[in-house]
C-alpha cells in the first residue's frame, strides 16, 4: 500500500514522540511498537526506521518483530475492524462459514482493508469466548452465535446508520 | 519469628477496615452482574445498564456491582440478586426486559420469579442450589471459588473474603520452608508439562545470581482454553497473591504478567489489582510490613503462539522474536537477561495461596497421589452446558461431559472429545470412563494442556479437526526447526488433500512416519506435540480417513469438497420460500411445481438454506460424496 506524504509525515512525528519518554533497552522494543499501533492503527515503514533509530538497532530488526507477532499490521486498518475467531469451538461451529460470508459481502479476502477503508477484515485465533462460537469481534465489541444472515444484517444496520448521519456511499 | 506478626498483623489492620464495607454491602439488596468477557459477548453490558436504570427509576436501595465469571458461560448473561430476606438468588439468560421486570417484580414486589432462577447461593427450603445439581457433586472450587461472587476490580472485596492470607502465611515462613511445604503438596505446573512447581523455585532459590524474576505466564493461546483469561477477569487478586508467594519463595524482588494483548479486559484487570496492592503496602517495597520487597509489572505478549514456551517467552520479553532456544540452561538458571527467573502459569500460582494458608496436606487431600489438587478445565463445542469447571484430578471424562456439561446438545451423539489443543488429541467414548490426570491423557495419546476440552458429535468430521490444528501450529511455528517447519507444512498438505477428496492410498502412513519425525526433530513443545491431534485421530478414527481417501466420502458431512446441499422435493413445504431469501448467491430457485432446488454450480455451501428451512419441514439435508445428488435426483424422479 502507498503512503501519502502526510500518512508518512505523521507516522515519523508519533514515533518520536512515543520514543521520547522512552529508554533505549531492547525489551522496551515491543511495548514501543504496541504504543504506535495504538496510535496509528498499524506499524508503517517510516515508523519502524524511526524505532530502529532510538534503539540503535538495524531497521531490519525491527522489521522482523513486526513481522514474526501476529498482533502488527503493516497497513492501515479500515474505520471498522472486524475480527473473525478461528479457534476450535467456532471452527467446529463454522467460524469459517463466517468469515466467507464477510468475504463475500465486504468483496475483500482476510487480511485486507476495503477500498473505501470502512472495513478491514482480520482472524483472530481465540478471543477466549468459546462458549458463544461462532464469535466475532467488530472494533471493541464481542459478538457470539454469528449466523451468515447476521452478517448481512451487520452490514446493513451499518449502512443505514451512515445513510442518516449523511456519511456518502 | 518477629516478621510471622508482622505480617499477619498488618493484613488484619488492612482486612478490618474493609470489611464493616463488606458487611454492610450485604445488608441491603445487592445485585451482581457477571462481566466477564464471556458475559459482555452475551450482552451483560446492556443488562447491567437495566438493572441500574429500573433501580434509579424507582429510586430503590440497592446496588448493581459488576462481577467476574462463575463458570456458568452457557447462562450469561447472569447476575445473583441478594435481597434481604431471600438467600441469593442466580438468574440466567438475561436480557434487559427480563433485568427490569426483575427490579419490579421482586425487589418491588417481593416475588422472586422463580421461573427465572438456576440456583440459590446458599442453602434454603426453597431453591436448590449449585450444589443440589448433578455438576455440584463432582466439582470441587477452591481456585474459582470467588469468581463471579466479588468485584475484581475492588481489592476490599477480596480481603473480605480472606483474601492475602495465603500471602501472609508464606511471609511467616522462610523462603526454604515455602518451597518446602510446596514440593511436597505435589503441585504441578497447570500449563501443560506438569513440571513439578516447588523443583522449580528451589532451582532458582539456589542460583548464586541474585537479581532474579518470577514472571506469570498468561500466553494462554490455546484454540478452546479461556481459563486464565477468565481467571485474571473475575479474581485478578488470587493470582497476584500467587505470584508474590512465588517471587518471595524465589528471592525475586521483580515480578511480571505476561499477558496477551487480545484479552484488554484481563489486561486492565490486573493493572487495577495491582494499583490497588500497592496502595495497601501489599506490594511494593514493604510487602505487608515485612523487609521483603516486590514489584510487579504487566507485559502485553502480541500474539504469537510459540510465546507461551518459556524461552520463547523470554525473548519476547527481550524484544526479540520469540524463537525457543535450547534447555538447559533452564530459565530458573538462566531466564529473562540471563537471571534466574521461574515462569508459572495462571492457573498453577492460583493454587499455591492455598497450598500456604492451608497446608500440603490439605491439598493432597485432593486429586490422586501423582497429581494433587484439582484442575481447571473450559468446556466448549457441542455440549449442553459449556463453561468452566473445577475438578479434582482423577475425575472421570465422562462425569465431566454428562454431569458438569450436562451431555451433548441437540440429541446427538458423542464422538470425541479433544482435550489440550493443538498439542492435545481426540479421544473417542472408549476412554471416556478412565480417571484424566496428566499421565493417563499422555496414554490416550492425548494431552492435559492448558485444559480445554472441545467436544464433537457425530458431524464433525476427525479428518477436518486434525487438519485445523495442523493449520494452526503450522502457522504458529516460529520456524526455527526445520522439521517443525517443513514437516508441519507437508503434513498439513497431505490433511487438506484428503479433506478436498483427493487422497492417496499411502497418504497415513506417510502421515504417521512424518509425525514421528517432527516429534523427535524439533526443539520445543510445540513441535513436539504439533502432530498429536493427526496421530490420536488416526489411531482411535482411521476408519474416517479411509472413507476420505477411498471412497471420497466424508462421514461426518463436514468436508466442504465433499458435500453438496440438497432439498428433499418430498419434504419441501412449497409455498415457503425460506431458503430462496435465504441463500446469498440466488442458488436456489422454485421449479415448476414450486419445489426448490439448489443449481449446485452457483451453490457455495455457505449452510444459510438448512439454517434457514423450517424444522417442521427439514427439507434441507446434506449429502456426501457430492455425486449423490445427481443419484437422489434420479431416484426421485
Amino acid at each position: 500500500m502507498i503512503l501519502t506524504e502526510e500518512e508518512i509525515r505523521e507516522a515519523a512525528e508519533k514515533t518520536r514522540e512515543i520514543t521520547a519518554g522512552c529508554d533505549t533497552a531492547r525489551g522496551s522494543l515491543i511495548p514501543v511498537l504496541q504504543k504506535i499501533q495504538d496510535r496509528l492503527g498499524y506499524v508503517p515503514a517510516p515508523a519502524m526506521e524511526e524505532a530502529a533509530r532510538h534503539f540503535g538497532i538495524p531497521a531490519v530488526d525491527v522489521y522482523g518483530i513486526v513481522t514474526f507477532y501476529n498482533q502488527f499490521r503493516l497497513t492501515p486498518p479500515g474505520r471498522h475492524r472486524v475480527k473473525v475467531c478461528m479457534g476450535t469451538a467456532c471452527h467446529m461451529k463454522g467460524g469459517n462459514i463466517i468469515m466467507e460470508s464477510w468475504e463475500r459481502v465486504l468483496k475483500i479476502k482476510v487480511g485486507e482493508t476495503t477500498p473505501d477503508r470502512e472495513f478491514s477484515l482480520e482472524r483472530v485465533a481465540c478471543v477466549g469466548c468459546c462458549t458463544m462460537a461462532p464469535v466475532l469481534v467488530k472494533d471493541e465489541t464481542v459478538i457470539g452465535k454469528m449466523t451468515p444472515t447476521k452478517v448481512d444484517g451487520m452490514l446493513f444496520s451499518h449502512q443505514l446508520a451512515n445513510k442518516k448521519e449523511g456519511v456518502p456511499q | 519469628m518477629s516478621e510471622n506478626k508482622n505480617a499477619s498483623v498488618t493484613l488484619n489492620t488492612i482486612r478490618s477496615r474493609v470489611a464493616g464495607d463488606w458487611e454492610s454491602l450485604k445488608q441491603k439488596t445487592l445485585i451482581t452482574v457477571g462481566s466477564a468477557t464471556c458475559g459482555r459477548a452475551a450482552g451483560a453490558v446492556e443488562v447491567l445498564e437495566s438493572f441500574r436504570k429500573e433501580i434509579s427509576r424507582l429510586q430503590l436501595d440497592a446496588s448493581v456491582i459488576e462481577v467476574g465469571c462463575m463458570g456458568h458461560c452457557y447462562a450469561e448473561p447472569m447476575a445473583v440478586i441478594y435481597h434481604p430476606g431471600f438467600p441469593g438468588i442466580c438468574y440466567g439468560y438475561l436480557d434487559q426486559g427480563v433485568a427490569s421486570r426483575l427490579v419490579q417484580d421482586f425487589l418491588v414486589e417481593g416475588d422472586p420469579c422463580v421461573e427465572f432462577a438456576l440456583a440459590a447461593t446458599g442453602p434454603n427450603d426453597y431453591i436448590p442450589t449449585f450444589e443440589d445439581f448433578p455438576r455440584g457433586t463432582v466439582e470441587q472450587k477452591h481456585v474459582m471459588k470467588h469468581c463471579g461472587f466479588i468485584d475484581p476490580e475492588n481489592i476490599d472485596h477480596y480481603l473480605a473474603v480472606g483474601g492475602y492470607q495465603g500471602l501472609a502465611a508464606a511471609l511467616s515462613m522462610s523462603p526454604d520452608q515455602v518451597i518446602a511445604e510446596v514440593k511436597s503438596s505435589g503441585l504441578r505446573g497447570r500449563g501443560g508439562a506438569g513440571f513439578p512447581t516447588g523443583n522449580k523455585w528451589e532451582l532458582c532459590g539456589k542460583a548464586p545470581e541474585k537479581t532474579r524474576y518470577v514472571i506469570c505466564n498468561a500466553d494462554e493461546g490455546d484454540p478452546g482454553a479461556f481459563m486464565d483469561r477468565t481467571l485474571l477477569e473475575s479474581n485478578p487478586h488470587l493470582v497476584v497473591e500467587g505470584l508474590a508467594i512465588a517471587a518471595y519463595a524465589a528471592g525475586a524482588s521483580k515480578a511480571y504478567f505476561y499477558i496477551r494483548a487480545e484479552y484488554p479486559l484481563a489486561v486492565k484487570r490486573v493493572a487495577k489489582a495491582l494499583e490497588q496492592a500497592a496502595q495497601c503496602g501489599i506490594l511494593g517495597q514493604s510487602v505487608l510490613g515485612t523487609d521483603f520487597s516486590l514489584e510487579i509489572e504487566i507485559f502485553q505478549g502480541s500474539g504469537a503462539f510459540v510465546c507461551g514456551e518459556e524461552t520463547a517467552l523470554i525473548a519476547s520479553m527481550e524484544g526479540r522474536p520469540g524463537l525457543p532456544r535450547h534447555r538447559p540452561p533452564f530459565p530458573s538458571e538462566s531466564g529473562l537477561n540471563g537471571k534466574p527467573t521461574v515462569i508459572d502459569n495462571v492457573k498453577t500460582l492460583s493454587h499455591v495461596p492455598f497450598i500456604t494458608q492451608k497446608g500440603s496436606q490439605w491439598f493432597r487431600s485432593m486429586g490422586t497421589p501423582g497429581s494433587p489438587g484439582t484442575a481447571i478445565f473450559a468446556l466448549a463445542g457441542k455440549l449442553v452446558n459449556t463453561g468452566l469447571t473445577e475438578v479434582p484430578i482423577g475425575t472421570t471424562l465422562s462425569r465431566i461431559i454428562y454431569d458438569v456439561g450436562s451431555g451433548i446438545a441437540g440429541n446427538q451423539t458423542f464422538k470425541a472429545v479433544q482435550i489440550g489443543g493443538p498439542s492435545g488429541g481426540c479421544l473417542p467414548k472408549e476412554v471416556l470412563d478412565t480417571p484424566i490426570d496428566y499421565d493417563t491423557l499422555t496414554r490416550a495419546g492425548a494431552m492435559m494442556g492448558s485444559g480445554g476440552m472441545v467436544v464433537l458429535d457425530e458431524h464433525d468430521c476427525m479428518v477436518e479437526i486434525a487438519r485445523f490444528f495442523l493449520d494452526f501450529t503450522q502457522k504458529e511455528s516460529c520456524g526455527k526447526c526445520t522439521f517443525c517447519r517443513l514437516g508441519t507444512k507437508h503434513m498439513l498438505g497431505i490433511l487438506e488433500r484428503i479433506t478436498k477428496g483427493q487422497g492417496k492410498p499411502d497418504d497415513i502412513d506417510l502421515l504417521l512416519e512424518l509425525a514421528e519425525d517432527i516429534k523427535a526433530g524439533s526443539l520445543c513443545g510445540l513441535g513436539k506435540t504439533a502432530p498429536n491431534p493427526v496421530v490420536s485421530t488416526i489411531k482411535y478414527f482411521r476408519h474416517e480417513y479411509e472413507a476420505h481417501i477411498n471412497e471420497k466420502r466424508c462421514p461426518s458431512l463436514m468436508c466442504k469438497d465433499l458435500i453438496a446441499y440438497y432439498i428433499l422435493p418430498h419434504k419441501c413445504e412449497r409455498s415457503c420460500d425460506a431458503c430462496v431469501g435465504s441463500c446469498p448467491v440466488e442458488a436456489i430457485y422454485s421449479d415448476e411445481d414450486r419445489i426448490k432446488v439448489i443449481n449446485q454450480e452457483k451453490c457455495v455451501k455457505c449452510d444459510s438454506c438448512m439454517v434457514a428451512c423450517p424444522p417442521q419441514y427439514k427439507a434441507v439435508v446434506k449429502v456426501s460424496p457430492p455425486d449423490e445428488v445427481v443419484r437422489k435426483e434420479k431416484v426421485e424422479q
